[in-house]
């Protein structure tokens, strides 16, 4: 592992267990703000989506490509429409990953 | 002390880690593809072991590397670590008044492997009628469970990765952003969440050129500020 791995590491080890530990650590000594409570509920779609919008509207990193030759897009697509049609991780990610795999081995994108 | 021979506490660890199996059905394969991910996104063999066991947080081991991959500098990584991770602090709060009783010694060890799966099983256990004073056990015993689990899943992905060679030129990347997108969409079910997720989007990509990152941290803030603005909003709107 090179310097900087490590720093990675253990600055993520150290961010993560205090997060978690905080409050049984402190006990009732720590409390959360409601605003607090209400952003929090933001944060794992703000996060996500600002992950994957750029991910798949631009697959190459650099160029818009809003159109059917998008293997991404057409992917991201129909895992979102099993997601919202069935509630279930797993089947979505697997009809998303098999569209994604089939169309760039048929089309060769 | 007053404890209950042995096999009690021990039926509670198994008991734990039993109710945990469709959890660890249902992270395995995000193991597994982290383990795989993790050589092409830039961080070694090692470190991605490291990572998933002193780390042990399954989302933020993603982001990191997608950030890591993106060339992001770590201020960046450890903040947005830092702000995914924020919701185990309200799965400890919650938790609190079922070990506040109990010695750090449990505590640090408990606190360092609570997850969304061990939460969503153990608040379950402690939520049961009977009055059994092993609950923490059962507690541990999921955490033991997760952790393995997340440990071998992902040495498993480390050495697929590296076993079958261009692996990074098959597209798997993909598989991260499906699954974010799994996730994401069933929780669009009401109007804050869907603006919270559009300008997220807008943000990411209208910052996506800014050095380091720094763009996720912008979009992540904007997506935060108009969720919990249109449910204010929603919520004065309410009122007689």
């Amino acid at each position: 592992m090179r310097g900087h791995e490590v720093a990675l590491i253990a600055g993520m080890t150290a961010v993560t267990f205090l997060v978690r530990y905080a409050f049984f650590a402190l006990g009732d000594r720590l409390a959360f703000p409601p605003l607090a409570h209400r952003a929090l509920r933001y944060v794992p779609v703000a996060v996500l989506t600002a992950i994957v919008a750029p991910m798949v509207l631009l697959p190459d990193g650099a160029h818009w490509q809003l159109d059917w030759h998008n293997a991404w897009l057409l992917g991201a697509l129909v895992t979102g429409l099993i997601a919202w049609r069935f509630n279930h991780l797993l089947a979505s990610i697997t009809g998303g990953l098999l569209v994604f795999f089939l169309y760039r081995w048929v089309v060769g994108g | 002390m007053p404890h209950a021979p042995h096999p009690r506490r021990r039926f509670e660890i198994w008991v734990g880690a039993r109710d945990s199996l469709p959890m660890l059905l249902g992270a395995a394969p995000f193991g597994i593809i982290f383990g795989t991910l993790a050589v092409p996104s830039g961080l070694s063999a090692l470190g991605a072991l490291a990572m998933s066991l002193f780390v042990f947080a399954g989302s933020s081991q993603f982001i990191a590397l997608n950030l890591l991959a993106g060339g992001a500098a770590l201020p960046v990584i450890l903040l947005t670590t830092f702000v995914v991770n924020l919701r185990h602090a309200l799965y400890s709060a919650t938790l609190l008044p079922h070990v506040a009783g109990l010695r750090q010694r449990w505590r640090i060890p408990l606190a360092f492997w609570l997850t969304d799966e061990t939460f969503a099983v153990v608040q379950l256990r402690y939520a049961a009628p009977d009055l059994s004073p092993h609950k923490h056990w059962y507690y541990l015993g999921s955490c033991l469970a997760m952790y393995g689990n997340w440990f071998l899943c992902t040495l498993v992905g480390v050495v697929l990765g590296r076993s079958i060679p261009g692996l990074e030129h098959l597209g798997l990347e993909f598989a991260m952003a499906a699954t974010f997108t799994g996730i994401v969409v069933p929780m669009l079910r009401n109007l804050p969440m869907l603006g919270a997720a559009l300008a997220a989007a807008a943000v990411a990509l209208a910052a996506r050129g800014l050095p380091y990152k720094l763009g996720l941290v912008l979009a992540a803030l904007a997506g935060v500020v108009v969720g919990v603005v249109l449910e204010e909003l929603r919520e004065a709107h309410a009122r007689p």
